[in-house]
This record gives C-alpha cells, sequence and structure tokens, in this order.
C-alpha cells in the first residue's frame, strides 16, 4: 500500500531528526563516519519505523525483526536510532569513542541493546543475516532479517559466497538492502574496485533485484512490501543512494567518509538539514 | 559399520572399530535427539567429518554451504546469535585459518555457542602435504578471548569431548585427526572434565604432558622406559590447552622437576608454548623441553611415518626422555633446594 501523505511527512521527520543527531554524534565522537552514515538514514528510518516488529523493553524478543549493519562503521548513524526508539537513554550517546564506552566506531552487540550483531570487519555481515534467517526458518519463526551491505564492502568475497548460499536455500526471509553511495575511502568505486554491473551480478547469483533511489519514502515502501512478500526468490534491494545525504556540502565529497566536525561546522549541518527538509 | 551403536555408552569395541570422527558423528547425532537446538554445518565436508548420520536423522538441521568457510563460520554465527547450538565440522586448516576472522570476530567476540569440530588436524591428513597439515591451530585459537581448546586423544575422549562442550555455554574449538589414529581410552568412564587434565601413570623422574594423539604414544613409552632403563615417568593427558589445568602442570614440576609436552603441532604457540607460560609464572624452576613439529612446513608421508620422522612416536618421545634425564643439571649448586 502507498504511503500515505502523512506517514511520509512522518518519516522525512523523523529522518531529519536522525540526520541532527548523527551531526552531535559525531561532534561528540571527535570523529565518526558521517557521510556513510547519513546515506542510510531514509533506509533504515523506514525499516524502524514502519516495518520492523520489535520491543525495546525486550529486546532479545524471540520472534522479533532482526537488522544487522554489515556496514558496520555506520554505528555511528545507528546508534542514535536505537537511542530513539528507547533501547537506551540517548544522553549515554555522549560517551560514544570515550574511554570503555559502550559506544565505538563499530558497535558492539554484548554492549549496545537493540543491536543484533557486532559488525565492523566488512563482509561479515550477510553471512550472519544469513544465519539468522536460516535460524528462523529452524525455528519455525516468521521473523525477517534485513542486512545493510556497503556497496565499498561488495568487494569482499565472503559476501559472494553468502549471496550464493542465501539463494541456494530461498531465504526469501533474508532481505539485503546496498546502500550504494557510489564512494569508498579512497575514491570511487567504480574507480577502486569496480562492483558493476552490481544488479546482474546479483540476478546471476539467484537474486531478484529491486532498485530504487535510496531517498524516497514512496520507492522504498514498494521495494520492501515486495521484498517482504517474495517467496520463489530472494530480493535484495539497491538503494542508490547520496553519501552525506542531507548535508549540502558533505553530499558526494569523498572526503566526508570520516570527518571530524567543529561547533560552527554543526551549525552549518544543522541549518543544511533543515533546509533540505 | 558391523554393529549397531545405541546410546553414548562406548566399548572397546567400538574404540577399536570407530574411527575419532565417526564417534563424533555418532555422539552428535545422538546429542541431537535430546537438543532440538543442535544444527550441524559443513562445508562439503559431510562425509569427510562423518556428520552424515546428522544429515540422515534431521536433514532440516543440517546445513552444507559448499566450500565457503567464511560464510560457514558467519551462518554459524547468525544462528547461535539465534538460539540455535550450531555444531560446525571442516578441517582444521580451514577452520583456523581460512575463516580465522569469522571465527574471532563473529563468534567470539560475540561469545556465541558455536561448537567447531576441527577434524584433519596436526598431521593426521599427511599425504595432502602442508596445505591440509595444521599444526597453528592450537597457538591461533588460544589467542581468541572467549575460546574453549579441546584435543581429544582418541575417539571415546572425542565423544566425552563433545558432550561437554554442548553443555558447555560459549565457543569451543574441538581438534581431532582424520580418524586413523589407534585409540588409548578403552571406556567413556575416567572423569572427563574441560580443564581438568588425567594423570594416565604415575612417576617421579619425569613429567610427559601429552595431548592428542601423542598422549598414547607417550604411556607406550613411559611404560617402555619403566621396564627397561628403570626411569619413573608421569603421564598427563592435557585434553584441554584453554583454559589449561595450571594446578596440574605446577604439581607436576614439583614431582619431577623434569618437563616433557608433546603435541602434533608447531612448538611454538600451542600445547608447549602453554605449560612454559605458566611453569616460568609459578617461579618454580625445572627442565623443561617440547616435542613437536619445528617451526616448518611439514613433509609429505603417511601419518605414521610422519610421527615418527619428526619424534612424536613412542620412539622418540623414549629417546627425547633419555637425552632429559642424562642432561647434566647439577650445574645449578642449588637445583635440589629451588621450589
Amino acid at each position: 500500500m502507498p504511503l500515505s501523505d502523512k506517514e511520509i511527512k512522518d518519516l522525512k521527520e523523523k529522518a531529519a531528526k536522525l540526520r541532527n543527531d548523527i551531526v552531535d554524534v559525531t561532534f561528540w565522537a571527535g570523529g565518526a563516519h558521517i557521510g556513510g552514515a547519513m546515506s542510510m538514514v531514509d533506509i533504515i528510518t523506514i525499516l524502524y519505523n514502519k516495518y520492523m516488529k520489535y520491543d525495546p523493553q525486550n529486546p532479545d524478543l524471540e520472534d522479533r525483526d532482526r537488522f544487522v549493519l554489515s556496514k558496520g562503521h555506520a554505528g555511528v548513524g545507528f546508534a542514535p536510532l536505537l537511542a530513539e526508539k528507547g533501547f537506551f537513554d540517548k544522553e549515554t550517546l555522549k560517551t560514544f569513542n570515550q574511554f570503555n564506552s559502550p559506544f565505538g566506531m563499530h558497535l558492539d552487540s554484548l554492549k549496545v541493546k537493540g543491536l543484533d550483531a557486532s559488525t565492523g570487519s566488512l563482509g561479515h555481515g550477510l553471512p550472519i543475516a544469513l544465519g539468522m534467517a536460516l535460524a528462523a526458518r529452524v525455528k519455525n519463526l516468521d521473523y525477517k532479517t534485513y542486512c545493510l551491505i556497503g556497496d565499498g564492502e561488495m568487494n569482499e568475497g565472503s559476501n559472494w559466497e553468502a549471496i550464493m548460499a542465501a539463494a541456494h536455500y530461498n531465504a526469501t526471509n533474508l532481505i539485503p538492502i546496498v546502500d550504494f553511495n557510489k564512494r569508498m575511502i579512497d575514491g570511487e568505486v567504480k574507480d577502486i574496485m569496480s562492483i558493476d554491473p552490481l544488479a546482474d551480478k546479483w540476478k546471476a547469483f539467484g537474486f531478484d533485484v529491486i532498485e530504487i533511489d535510496g531517498h524516497d519514502f514512496n520507492q522504498l515502501n514498494e521495494a520492501l512490501e515486495k521484498a517482504n512478500a517474495a517467496s520463489e526468490r530472494p530480493v535484495v534491494i539497491i538503494a542508490h543512494t547520496i553519501k552525506g545525504k542531507g548535508v549540502d556540502f558533505m553530499e558526494d565529497e569523498t572526503k566526508w567518509h570520516y570527518g571530524s566536525i567543529d561547533s560552527t561546522v554543526v551549525e552549518k549541518a544543522k541549518a543544511s538539514i533543515a533546509a533540505n527538509s | 559399520m558391523a554393529k549397531e551403536i545405541l546410546g553414548t555408552t562406548w566399548t572397546v569395541y567400538d574404540a577399536d572399530t570407530l574411527t575419532q570422527a565417526e564417534i563424533y558423528g555418532q555422539v552428535l547425532t545422538d546429542l541431537g535427539k535430546k537438543h532440538p537446538e543442535i544444527v550441524a554445518l559443513t562445508a562439503d565436508l559431510a562425509k569427510s567429518t562423518k556428520i552424515g548420520k546428522f544429515q540422515d536423522e534431521f536433514p532440516e538441521r543440517f546445513f552444507n554451504v559448499g566450500i565457503a568457510e567464511q560464510n560457514l563460520f558467519g551462518v554459524a554465527a547468525g544462528m547461535a546469535k539465534s538460539g540455535l547450538l550450531p555444531v560446525v565440522s571442516t578441517m582444521a586448516a580451514f577452520a583456523s585459518m581460512r575463516a580465522a576472522e569469522q571465527v574471532r570476530t563473529d563468534i567470539c567476540y560475540q561469545n556465541l555457542n558455536v561448537k567447531i569440530i576441527a577434524t584433519h588436524a596436526g598431521l593426521s591428513f599427511g599425504s595432502a602435504g602442508s596445505t591440509h597439515h595444521c599444526t597453528e591451530d592450537l597457538s591461533i585459537m588460544r589467542a581468541f578471548p572467549n575460546m574453549t581448546v579441546v584435543v581429544p586423544a582418541d575417539g571415546i575422549e572425542t565423544a566425552n569431548a563433545v558432550k561437554a562442550a554442548i553443555a558447555h555455554e560459549g565457543p569451543v574449538y574441538i581438534r581431532i585427526g582424520r580418524g586413523f589414529e589407534p585409540t588409548y581410552y578403552k571406556s567413556e568412564d575416567y572423569g572427563f572434565e574441560i580443564g581438568k587434565a588425567v594423570k594416565l601413570r604415575e612417576g617421579t623422574d619425569i613429567t610427559i604432558i601429552a595431548t592428542g594423539v601423542a598422549v598414547l604414544q607417550a604411556a607406550e613409552a613411559a611404560d617402555f622406559l619403566k621396564e627397561n632403563d628403570n626411569i619413573s615417568v608421569e603421564v598427563i593427558n592435557m585434553h584441554t590447552i584453554k583454559p589449561i589445568d595450571r594446578e596440574a602442570i605446577i604439581d607436576a614440576v614439583k614431582n619431577s622437576r623434569r618437563i616433557l609436552t608433546v603435541e602434533e603441532h608447531n612448538t611454538f604457540g600451542g600445547l608447549g608454548s602453554a605449560v612454559a607460560e605458566v611453569i616460568v609464572e609459578s617461579g618454580v624452576s625445572c627442565a623443561f623441553e617440547k616435542v613437536g613439529i619445528p617451526d616448518e612446513f611439514s613433509i609429505v608421508g603417511y601419518p605414521e611415518d610422519l610421527y615418527s620422522h619428526y619424534k612424536l612416536d613412542s620412539n622418540g618421545i623414549i629417546d627425547k626422555v633419555r637425552e632429559v634425564m642424562g642432561k647434566d643439571f647439577e650445574e645449578d649448586d642449588n637445583w635440589e633446594d629451588e621450589v
């Protein structure tokens, strides 16, 4: 069902709020992977506000939907969402990156409530998510497992091992989403190690592919609806996104893959987020 | 198989006719009946690792992910994180090296309840050469926090180790051979406990601390030396490399003052190193020697020939014991007084 105007307005507000929080946490942390955090905001916003079943009071709920952030370096973008949802107090994010904080650049599932898997080393999230999806089958539970994969980490061979296996097992309860923001640390993905033609690669491995604008809630909604209904073949959503999305001076700038910001930049970034939403 | 195996109590007949891996496959199947949360995973080695029995019994709880070990251990982590109890079987070389980071970061870092049955360890796949030998895994696995490392002496002890691992919460690495090794134990009832060494021979002149296939060889060497050389050899089966039984080691040092470790592993980083760490930290001095694979890539051959070549068989151990016993430690004036 298409999103209502009210739903879209609400999702946009929540996404803008999350982008603001990411700016704050990046400031507190002294530096973070802000570009890749901003590119995934709209994806995780619709997942946690419309699609996923979970209970912040009972984070280990057996039949909850799972989310694996395979691009673990974007933890700075995900932790504020978990705080907003009530898994923990947002104030604790002020310790981000500090001595013995539960929050480091790559989040730890034994320390961060609501985090379904510890990730950080790239190419690890999809196999773990596949294991969660297969476990649902063994345990006869109907939860879904979403896995957000960075485009740069599509270089990792272990991802392709998992894609092959997910298609083999017809794991339609696993929904991988590629945050295709076109950039990695050293430059543009196409120049460093091209993953093109990405959709054809997934198709050749046995997936149906839905390619969308990862910042358009209507397209995200339609894609997630289809992926959730899949039964014949698993579905991957390739979400074309903009690194740094929402902060005009960070958009499509490789240098904002990782950045530190001072209070002046914080104000500028927040002004840009307000103007863009 | 000539005989129907019932339950998990093993007879002399089983021990003599079934390989380590076959016993493991049977034990796993038996445990699978009691524990619906157990799932078995492998990477195109269901036949080699003998878990086909489990597959026959519980097809919906068996996953062969193909030749893809990184995915194998990642999937196991995801399953464990979702409340299943994955038992993963593949060759030691691939479990400990090809997928080392998945074992460390996905499984140990999250302290997940995954049991790894690493087969074809040491030189047991002798003719395959160094690509399929594995003389590094104890060193690697010992360095991963949360990991428990067990090296059964034979099939009977493998049965005990698998059962103990299932009962233990957290990741466990069980290292076994290819399955053609002669057996030491005749029954399961000798009080196997993870982290607790087993004394096999009493002795006062020297202590052999052995693990895995070297256990039987050490016991045979001890019996020979007692009879022919009048050397009283204590033998300890150190089946758990981590957590190591510190008390058993320190007791042995105080008892015999001469320690010899024997393992089918590089002499760097495995049993010998683990025992040496305990001894040095204890402050009690003793003579100490390690028998194992020297720091080189092992040669090709039948396992028995390789054990002989690397002095891991009873003859090699006997020679080493005589050498240690012949050494003059009296140069140290205070030798007798140091405790």
